[in-house]
């Protein structure tokens, strides 16, 4: 490239309480480009983007940024400095209206005053230029995860971004959102603004990116051009070895489920979240259950599980109808559910590892209601080393272990009180490589031992890699059901699309590198179902 | 003035529209119930412009302690201190009566403001909770203002201080024209100033108004010290109207202001608020013991004012339940993912 | 003094968050999913030393401040080391604040708070007397004062718990109504009392020790050993964690804060009880005015967060003798009451400030 790039960050070293977090990193990116930066969690991704966007201040190196040597004090300078940052949950204030989320800080005023109408002029005219067409005086929890996430871009774009860090932003987001998202991000790099992008998703980063930077143990490893590294190249040098199996089927052919379900829905109804969901599992079976975002895939679980209520609709539990009324009548009858959100809905953040591995076991552990901690610690010292859970010790608070151990604590809580039925939301989001893949072999084991497992996942590529059989949701119904080796990407598109099993080639799924997009039924416009996917 | 902006089109939006009209409305149309019912039941009495402004003007301080308190409450914050500052401030104005009332209003809200700027540096430095920081400070302040009365009685000197429990302007107290206008200017600046827009930013994600570069901590402090200068400025009231502060002045008040600003209908998790709808708020627990006192001074039954806790204390549960309802439809219709 | 002996002191590597202070735990920007722990050891970086120390500030600086305290009153207050002091004068004042901290306590540990104790007290207080002065049973009042306190407790937490009110906002119902509910019964008059019966837990010394003194310390222990060892126990810690989590994890969560809420009332009914008979009056207009401040303090003088998923039944207990004995040294070495109250206020700042590390 002849340009000076836009911005250059050359031996950025940072050192927390003498542990090194970033070692004499560099890392470039041109004009009007779109640059990935990957590498499993604690490699140092987001420790680089906090020294970069002003959150903490580098012990040695030099980031040049437009041409100009920069420290930025906080992520507020950086950001008038044309740096702009969005999260990978939606930073923004869900109570305001839209125009003011775009504005907060910069509105624009008359006489001092601010002047409402001039700023919702402006703040709609941003918003058509990403294509979205939204009443922008609405407060903005009305609206998707994607408008929202359209939100915070706009916001980057009314600064004045010449850089904008978008980290994770497509983990919360549909299939279907992120081609929009994809679409506005060429958009940006027409316009010479560039783009790093942090994803785990490899087909994301082949989709939109131009360019890698690879991260591991606080060390650039790679930067390449995005087309001259494949994706096997990719793995493994982001987890530094030789990962072959990664992404072979596990699925064991000859055990072959059967016996009655363990879980029996029929026709499930719930608000407008569901309406007629039917879902069964065997034991041995993983089901996946496949859908776009709002499909009801969630509220499915939930439902089953006894968390939320339901209008209508069956569920028997090994044969015998049950009203599940509360979790906890779930979990008497021998139901797990790990859910999507481990950091709100799942951990309890102060305790230890070992009070979070037995929570819900601790009924059983009572001796005239007093907790039988010799039990108690024979359980855990088992699980945490049948499991491979990384804690200093079981005493050791579950906030302090990473997302990929947390989790396996969580599948823990449920695997000690000997379920029938496991159900997963989203186990793997947000989880590095090794840990996820841990999680999936380790699933996997458990159905051939005869649990029944029930699977959420938005990764078709689980789905695919994980299930024996998948339903396919969509606007809350139960559309389609595939198994064995009908369960191919294509196929689950197209039900998750057209609601059909048959394998009708999917017009949209011409473009090779891109997912496909979803049905035509965009959830921006609708906001009552909106949202809803918690 | 509508800080909530309103969602419509969807029927689960009309339904929540109604929900809303009845959550930030339901304290306007219960006044306008019990004022009705007032004239109707005691005739012109209740309709003079005698007890017109009485009411007012005696309600006027309650009111500037609930506007501080709405606008601490948008933050998603609490001041439990409001009313030990009112004593301060009443003992400090008292102090200076005998210079008149304009220097014992400011020597009384500097007073306040400066327990304001105490509760907000330590909120805002050394970020502690506001809920337990505010309760100090309202054991604390109590004290000082205790010792600052000393042995003799808070009374105020005779004259232009005490003018306040006799000006009248129009018809009402000089006092209730100086709330209404606290609460116009606060509504307006809620609505139409990026600090107003701040502070509601604020409550509703302090993370991400942090991240847009809000001045959150200096938002933050400032919303205390309105709050304390407000109190205290309330106090100068109290010690005006009544020629003197006793030792219990502002007991309790702090939790009157916060009922009345729920009863309102500003959500106590903050974020969403509106400044008028705290005066409604404050204007109906008032009327709640006006009514009493002239249900009594009807003679045929006699209500003890022991009740007007508890008939408060029931509206509060009413105006609360109300909200649960609501907020819970609302989740439905848009859950935060 | 610490409920949780079995939680070990982090060593200062592994210090916990990685949030900067004052942000929400799990909002915080910084938080990408599966918060890589070498990245998060961050803002603590540099303060190593410190760490150690505010771990242990936090969870002994009540108990070392009380010992301090006490050694200091030891040796310059004449008469201070005698049964009648101690035991007459500063446990006699602590022990109703204690117990009322007992409660308080756990309500907070669920996350909530209960602003409504001083009333409750006055109810339970008035209930007990009129019975009483009506020629009722000794036990039966007390019983009957009791359940009535249980009821406002499970008022209280039925809107919590049930209705999902905020805390501060439905037991402010009950601080407001519940002093017009006890003047009702009475009629709001001062009535003398004397029924030995009645009086004994506000008036008895068995073994030379006030009867409610030796409550107080069985209501700790009891509460003390509920809280450590039982299952209802872990679920309160679990609850006010998390209490999303803690209901998909199949808890009663709602049956576990409305215990709560119940046992701070019932125990504030008990304080009222003792109230009534020590001042030998039943006294709707002051019984327990201001309680819920002093029960509150004492709780958060002694290092629990007020924002839930921890309880130290201990810590509430020294909390109240220290500031109960904070205050008594203050006026007996010629300070005014009300100065003495700005430095209780300045006292439980300073507890906070020590304490924030932990609750960021």
């Amino acid at each position: 490239m002849a340009d000076p790039p836009l911005l250059s960050m050359q031996g950025i070293t940072k050192q927390f309480l003498g542990v090194p977090a970033l070692r004499e990193v560099s890392f470039e990116v041109a004009r009007g480009e779109v640059h990935a930066l990957i590498g499993q969690n604690g490699a140092g991704k987001s420790t680089l983007i906090k020294v970069l966007t002003g959150v903490y201040a580098r012990d040695a190196g030099r980031i040049e940024f437009d041409g100009r040597e920069v420290a930025f004090p906080s992520p507020h300078a950086a950001q008038l400095a044309g740096l702009s940052t969005i999260y990978q949950e939606v930073n923004l204030v869900p109570f305001r209206s839209v125009a003011e989320n775009v504005f907060l800080g910069r509105e624009p005023k008359r006489l001092g005053l601010i002047d409402w109408g001039r700023m919702n002029r402006e703040a709609a005219a941003i918003l058509r230029r990403l294509d979205l067409d939204v009443d922008v005086t609405r407060p903005l929890h009305d609206y998707a995860i994607a408008t929202q996430q359209m939100t915070a871009l706009a916001r980057a774009l009314s600064t004045a971004a010449k850089l904008v860090i978008m980290d994770e932003p497509t983990s919360a987001l549909a299939e279907q959102e992120v081609q929009t998202l994809f679409r506005v991000i060429r958009q940006l790099r027409d316009e010479g603004i560039a783009v790093v992008f942090v994803s785990h998703r490899l087909d994301e980063l082949y989709a939109v990116c131009d360019r890698v930077t690879v991260m591991r143990d606080g060390r650039t490893v790679a930067q390449r051009a995005m087309a001259d590294i494949s994706r096997y190249e990719l793995v493994s040098t982001m987890l530094g070895r030789e990962l072959a199996e990664e992404l072979a089927h596990r699925r064991s052919a000859d055990a072959a489920p059967d016996g009655p379900p363990v879980l029996e829905a029929t026709d499930l109804h719930r608000g407008r979240a569901l309406d007629g969901v039917s879902v069964s599992v065997r034991p041995g079976e993983i089901v996946g259950l496949a859908g776009l975002l709002g499909s009801g895939r969630t509220e499915t679980a939930r439902a089953v599980f006894g968390a939320d209520p339901l209008d209508s609709g069956t569920v028997a539990v090994a044969g015998t109808p049950v009203a599940l009324r509360s979790p906890r009548d779930a979990v008497e009858r021998g139901i797990g559910f790990a859910p999507e959100d481990r950091k709100t809905e799942g951990i309890i953040p102060q305790l230890s590892v070992r009070e979070n591995m037995t929570l819900a076991l601790l009924p059983h552990l009572r001796r005239h209601g007093i907790v039988d901690r010799r039990r108690q610690g024979e359980i855990v010292d088992r699980f945490v080393t049948a499991i491979g859970v990384k804690c200093s010790s079981p005493e050791q608070p579950i906030r302090e272990l990473s997302g990929g151990n947390q989790q396996k604590v969580l599948l823990a809580r449920w695997l000690c009180t000997d379920p029938k039925l496991l159900i997963l939301d989203e186990p793997t989001r947000g989880i590095d490589v090794g840990a996820k893949r841990d999680i999936q072999v380790l699933v996997r084991r458990l159905a051939d031992e005869g649990l029944a497992v029930l699977l959420i996942s938005s990764e078709l590529e689980e789905i695919v890699a994980d299930a024996d059989r998948v339903v396919t949701l969509r606007d809350g119904r139960s559309v389609a059901e595939l198994t064995g080796d009908d369960i191919t990407e294509d196929a689950l598109m197209n039900a998750m699309a057209t609601g059909a099993a048959a394998d009708t080639a999917v017009d949209s799924a011409s473009d090779t590198a891109d997912p496909p997009a979803g049905p035509a039924t965009a959830p921006d416009h609708d906001p009552t179902t909106a949202g809803r996917q918690p | 003035m509508t800080t909530v902006d309103t969602p419509a089109g969807t029927s689960t939006g009309r339904r929540v529209q109604v929900g809303l009209l009845l959550q930030r409305q339901g304290a306007l149309i219960a006044l306008v119930v019990l004022v009705v019912f007032g004239v109707l039941r005691y005739g012109e009495r209740f309709a003079t412009g005698f007890n017109l402004s009485s009411f007012t003007g005696d309600t006027a301080k309650y009111g500037l302690v609930a506007l501080g308190m709405t606008f601490v409450i948008m933050t998603g914050g609490i001041d439990l201190s409001v009313g030990s500052v009112v004593a301060l401030g009443g003992v400090v104005g008292v102090g200076v009566s005998e210079y008149g009332l304009l220097p014992g209003l400011l020597a009384g809200t500097a007073a306040g403001a400066a327990v304001g700027v105490v509760n907000g540096l330590l909120i805002t430095r050394l970020r502690l909770q506001p809920f337990i920081v505010t309760l100090a400070t309202l054991l604390a302040v109590r004290g000082l203002a205790l010792t600052l009365a000393g042995t003799r009685a808070a009374v105020a000197a005779p004259g232009g201080f005490q003018s306040l429990g006799s000006w009248s302007l129009l018809g009402l107290p000089v006092a209730a024209w100086a709330m209404f206008l606290a609460f116009l200017v606060g509504a307006a600046v809620l609505h139409y100033t990026p600090w107003g827009r701040q502070v509601l930013a604020i409550g509703g994600n302090v993370d991400a108004a942090r991240l847009m570069g809000l001045p959150v901590a200096r938002t933050t402090f400032s919303v205390y010290v309105l709050s304390g200068a407000l109190a205290g400025c309330a106090g100068v009231f109290l010690g005006s109207q009544n020629g003197s502060v006793d030792t219990a002045a502002g007991q309790g008040w702090e939790l009157t202001a916060i009922a009345a600003v729920v009863v309102g209908g500003t959500l106590l998790t903050g974020g969403v608020g509106s400044v008028l709808s705290s005066l409604v708020g404050v204007l109906l627990l008032q009327l709640i013991f006006n009514l009493i006192v002239f249900e009594n001074g009807r003679g045929a039954v006699t209500i003890s004012s022991f009740w007007e806790s508890v008939i408060r204390g029931a509206f509060l549960l009413v105006v609360v339940l109300l909200q649960v309802r609501l907020v819970r439809r609302r989740g439905e219709a848009g859950r935060p993912a | 003094m610490s409920s949780r002996p079995d939680t070990p002191a982090s060593p200062a590597a592994a210090e916990p968050d990685g949030q900067p202070a004052g942000t929400t735990a799990g909002t915080g920007p910084g938080t990408t999913a599966g918060g890589a722990t070498a990245e998060g050891a961050s803002t603590e970086g540099g303060r190593g030393g410190r760490v150690r120390w505010s771990v242990w500030a936090q969870r002994y600086g009540a108990l070392a401040a009380l010992a301090a305290l006490f050694v200091y009153n030891a040796i310059a207050t004449p008469y201070f080391l005698t049964p009648q002091s101690l035991l007459f004068i500063l446990l006699r004042q602590a022990a109703p604040i204690a117990i009322v901290a007992v409660g308080m306590a756990i309500v907070i540990g669920t996350g909530g708070i209960d602003l409504s104790v001083g009333s409750v007290m006055a109810i339970a207080g008035q209930v007990g007397a009129v019975l009483v002065l009506g020629g009722q049973p000794a036990l039966l009042a007390v019983l009957a004062a009791l359940l009535v306190a249980a009821l406002c407790g499970l008022f209280n937490g039925t809107l919590v718990a049930r209705f999902g009110v905020q805390p501060i906002i439905a037991t402010l119902i009950l601080f407001i109504a519940g002093r017009g509910i006890a003047q009702l019964i009475t009629g709001g008059e001062l009535q003398p009392l004397s029924n030995p019966d009645f009086q004994w837990i506000g008036l008895a010394r068995p073994l030379g020790v006030p009867a409610q003194v030796i409550i107080a310390v069985v209501v700790a222990v009891v509460a003390w050993l509920v809280m450590r060892l039982t299952v209802y126990g872990r679920y309160v810690l679990a609850v006010g964690g998390n209490e999303t989590a803690s209901r998909l994890a199949g808890l009663p969560a709602a049956r576990v804060k409305l215990l709560a809420y119940v046992t701070s009332g019932v125990l504030a009914g008990l304080v009222g009880l003792i109230a009534v008979s020590a001042t030998s009056a039943s006294d709707a207009n002051n019984t327990g005015v201001g309680m819920e401040l002093d029960a509150i303090a004492a709780v958060a003088v002694a290092g629990t967060p007020l924002t839930g998923g921890k309880v130290t039944i201990p810590g509430a207990v020294v909390g109240a003798v220290l500031l109960k004995l904070l205050q008594n040294t203050l006026i007996s070495k010629g300070v005014t009451k009300e100065v003495a109250q700005i430095v209780t206020g300045a006292v439980i700042v300073l507890a906070l400030w020590l304490q924030r590390q932990d609750t960021p």
